[in-house]
């Protein structure tokens, strides 16, 4: 089939402050595999959004198959063909499979004859689910698989992916990618959103770049090369980081035996963690999500308390400790979760710079705050990190994710600490704010830190790294010299496929 | 079609404007409410808020907005605390009762020697006994994680029976012929909460008013203290990871506002009302709830707010004996200021938008 499936023509979109989506138009065509591609802000999402019914145009068409298409909401984009895979999956832990998939469908059938086929489109496309299996339990390449099977069973002409692999090892890419080859096969088409550039050259058929909202270009993806769509993205030279070879120091930070429970039933506990960092290295701890990151931030932090000698900072014993006392003896750290975790939403840059800087920096007077020396240290930070704001009085709510990200790093490598640990430090960031953090990174580890970088982006810890392990399920694989770490080989580290096999029909 | 849309920061301007409008709009649905009572809404609400400070015998109701308000500002104060930090007070009226019952009885224990440190005790013991009572709900929370609420509400209750036993009992007085109640603290020199100013219904009670207010201020706004306070609240996760101690904040905050409404109901029975009786409470402890939510838990708006809340005492009662109008409107006329400022605060974090139809 090579005829059109669906068409746009000068879609725009704009919320307060922002033009999401300018005058976009390109079209799919039936059973071809289409990537969706641009960096963090460029208006992917909104776009898809559109397409799916979940929020209107302010201007511009779209037609399926020839057909005007305006879908008020998603049922109806899903009553005319199009199905959705979200990045962030929309499923209970508690319930099983089946009865997650019952929630979604309009009339679902009984039970046994729902588990029967699920059973039967799970193994037809390659991805075998037991319908039976607690949702809670279930990895997070095996949770993308019941979200899939839920859009193929309502037996789509368009399906829309967003950045599926985000949370895949590289062994369950494969399985995936196998899946929508066999898709297409059969005639349906593929949206796939990713800013992963070596994944759409290897599957997709068209690539659509959007750049600030508007369509910068189409391109066939097989035939341009990784640097050329990159530089279509960000419209400009890429430069990748400078990494001058570093001297390592003592061991700064070294963890030993480290068994910590989640605090949260979902959450996945520690279980007996080794590992050392060096002044002046960098460790890499990648896995896919929901294995452990946020535990091992939190136990690092502060938040989550342990026995004193699982920590030891520079050979003192911190297990125990606070995060006050931490701070004090120079282990900083920073999480994943922007708003709400590593800064409060409605307070002011100023305020948020007290929140973890109040007592390297010096801001306080016997319990009394001083509030002009906050506000110099927060107009440092803001300085040195071209963090793009009106002023440090600005909430902290009001910024852009790449800029408050660059904020709360900089905040923390200004306290000029003896060992950082950072959680996903440029996820949701544009790709001139996630170079400049890698680089301070970088720059932080020359003048003697010992950083420890936990991340799910593979391709940023191999820039970053020295040395690198993977979490899987609360454990803490070899670790092994970032050089010469093969995809196959860190994809075993991480756990490989999670006993998922393709299955041949 | 009406539409909200999240500002990218709380408004300045409308974090002052809400409770402006908030007055103005309970003026136009009182007065309706007046109205549909039988009485003329513009003389209601000017019998309300103009005559008291403006109108014949305003001489007269002045200073009792400074004696109706003081009670009302020390307590929202305290409350502010703790409710800026999720941590929430409702049992501040068996606190004012508790402190009332250690404040007097201390004094009552020294009767009939007359000696100047005699009332500092009183202040002394009746801020412990508040503080005491807010200590029951802070450590069954901190030990065992129950509900504030439902602890300090119930402790209001137990405190109101304590209340009437005392007044029958421990605390009666042996020369009142068998009534209930204790001695009046007015006639008894060395207890009596006297006004500083005469004629200004400036007693002790107001003076220490003011003072928690400049203390509160300095506290919230210049406090690492007050800082972590106001972090718990906004983003209690962020509060965990900038290491503030959640058992010593609920300790301090449910502490200090028990503190403080011991203080205020210790104030109000050795001066204003002058005897421990069965029902000398008259539900300040719930009131100043409002008033901490009217002045936006900032001191200085409390100020603001614990005086309207006075007027809107001293103006009903006036109201009622010359209009007729009954006490329970009053009630509601104070109950729909909170109301209807709840649902302005929208505005200093959405704005409103007229939406027309979109394209597709």
């Amino acid at each position: 089939m090579t005829g059109t499936l669906l068409t746009i023509k000068g879609l725009t979109k704009a919320y307060p402050g922002v033009v999401a989506n300018d005058d976009v138009s390109f079209e799919i065509r039936e059973g071809e595999v289409h990537a969706l591609l641009g960096e963090n802000g460029a208006g992917k999402s909104t776009l898809v959004k559109m397409i799916y019914g979940l929020v209107k145009p302010d201007s511009g068409a779209m037609t399926l198959r020839g057909e005007p298409f305006t879908p008020a909401e998603p049922r109806a984009a899903r009553a005319a063909g199009v199905a959705m895979v979200f990045q962030h999956f929309s499923l209970f832990d508690a319930l099983n499979v089946a009865e997650n998939i019952a929630l979604g469908m309009e009339n679902p059938p009984q039970m046994r004859d729902l588990a029967a086929r699920i059973r039967e489109v799970s193994e037809t496309y390659g991805l075998p689910l037991d319908p039976y299996r607690t949702v809670g339990d279930l990895s997070a390449g095996e949770r993308q698989r019941v979200e899939i099977i839920r859009c193929l069973l309502q037996e789509p002409k368009l399906l829309i992916m967003d950045e599926p692999t985000s949370v895949l090892t590289p062994q369950e890419v494969e399985i995936l990618f196998e899946t929508l080859r066999k898709l297409t096969k059969e005639g349906v088409a593929i949206l796939y959103i990713s800013h992963k550039l070596e994944e759409i050259r290897a599957l997709c058929d068209h690539a659509t770049i959007l750049r600030l909202g508007k369509n910068v270009g189409t391109c066939v993806p097989s035939e341009t090369s990784a640097r050329e769509m990159a530089e279509m993205m960000v419209g400009s030279a890429f430069e990748a980081p400078e990494r001058a070879g570093r001297e390592l120091g003592d061991v700064a930070l070294d963890i030993s035996g480290l068994s910590v429970k989640s605090p949260s039933a979902f959450g996945t506990s520690l279980k007996n963690i080794h590992l050392t960092v060096q002044q002046g290295e960098i460790l890499g701890i990648g896995g896919v999500a929901g294995n452990g990151q946020d535990e091992l931030l939190a136990v690092l932090s502060g938040e989550l308390r342990t026995h004193p000698d699982a920590i030891r900072l520079l050979g003192q014993p911190v297990g125990r400790l606070g995060p006050t006392a931490r701070r004090e003896l120079g282990l900083l750290a920073a999480p994943e979760e922007r708003l709400g975790h590593a800064a409060a939403p409605d307070m002011s840059l100023i305020e948020n710079g007290v929140l973890t800087a109040a007592q390297r920096e010096n801001l306080l007077n016997r319990g009394f705050l001083k509030w002009g020396a906050a506000r110099s240290f927060a107009e440092k930070v803001i300085e040195a990190f071209d963090v793009r704001t009106p002023g440090p009085d600005n909430a902290a709510r009001s910024l852009s994710g790449g800029n408050l990200q660059k904020f709360v790093i900089g905040r923390e490598v200004l306290q000029r600490p003896k060992v950082l640990v950072v959680n996903q430090p440029t996820w949701g960031v544009d790709a001139a704010a996630a170079a400049a953090i890698r680089q301070a990174l970088l720059d932080l580890a020359a003048e003697g830190a010992a950083i420890l970088c936990i991340s799910q982006d593979l391709d940023e810890l191999m820039e970053i790294s020295d040395r690198f392990g993977a979490l899987n399920e609360g454990r803490l694989s070899d670790i092994r010299p970032a050089k010469g770490l093969t995809v196959e080989e860190i994809g075993l580290m991480m756990g490989g496929a999670h006993g998922m096999e393709v299955s041949h029909v | 079609m009406l539409k909200l849309e999240k500002r990218p920061q709380p408004s300045k301007l409308w974090t002052y404007l809400t409770p402006i409008l908030a007055v103005v709009i309970t003026m136009i649905a009182g007065g309706a409410l007046f109205a549909l009572l039988g009485k003329n809404p513009v003389e209601a609400i000017g019998t309300i808020f103009w005559e008291p400070l403006f109108g014949e015998f305003a001489f007269y109701y002045r200073p009792q907005l400074l004696v109706k308000g003081a009670p009302l500002i020390l307590i929202a104060i305290g409350l502010s605390l703790g409710f800026r930090a999720g941590i929430w007070n409702i049992g501040a009226e068996g606190q004012y009762i508790i402190g009332a019952l250690t404040g007097a009885g201390i004094g009552l224990a020294f009767y009939p020697m007359e000696a100047w440190f005699i009332f500092p005790l009183m202040v002394i013991a009746g801020a412990l006994g508040g503080w005491a009572w807010a200590m029951i709900p802070a450590i069954l929370k901190v030990r065992f994680g129950t509900n504030e609420i439902l602890v300090s509400l119930m402790l209001v209750y137990v405190a109101e029976q304590l209340l009437a036993k005392m007044s029958l009992g421990l605390l009666r007085n042996p020369e009142g012929h068998g009534f209930p109640g204790s001695r009046n603290l007015q006639q008894y020199e060395s207890a009596y909460n006297a006004e500083v100013i005469a004629g200004t219904g400036m007693h002790w009670g107001v003076v220490a008013a003011f003072m928690a207010v400049i203390l509160a201020y300095v506290l919230l706004n210049r406090h690492i203290l007050g800082y972590h306070i106001r972090l718990t609240g906004e983003a209690p996760r962020a509060a965990r990871f900038a290491g503030v101690n959640p058992a010593r904040l609920i300790l301090f905050c449910l502490g200090t506002a028990g503190a403080l409404a011991g203080m205020a109901g210790m104030f109000e029975v050795s001066g204003p009302s002058g005897q421990v009786s069965i029902d000398f409470n008259v539900g300040y402890g719930f009131t100043a709830i409002i008033v901490a939510f009217l002045g936006r838990l900032h001191p200085v708006g409390i100020l603001f707010a614990g005086l309207l809340m006075a007027l809107t005492y001293i103006g009903g009662e006036i109201a009622q004996s010359n209009l007729g109008l009954p006490a329970a409107a009053i009630q509601m006329f104070q109950g729909m200021l909170l109301f209807f400022l709840l649902a302005v605060d929208l505005l200093t974090n959405f704005r409103i938008r007229i939406k027309t139809a979109e394209a597709a």
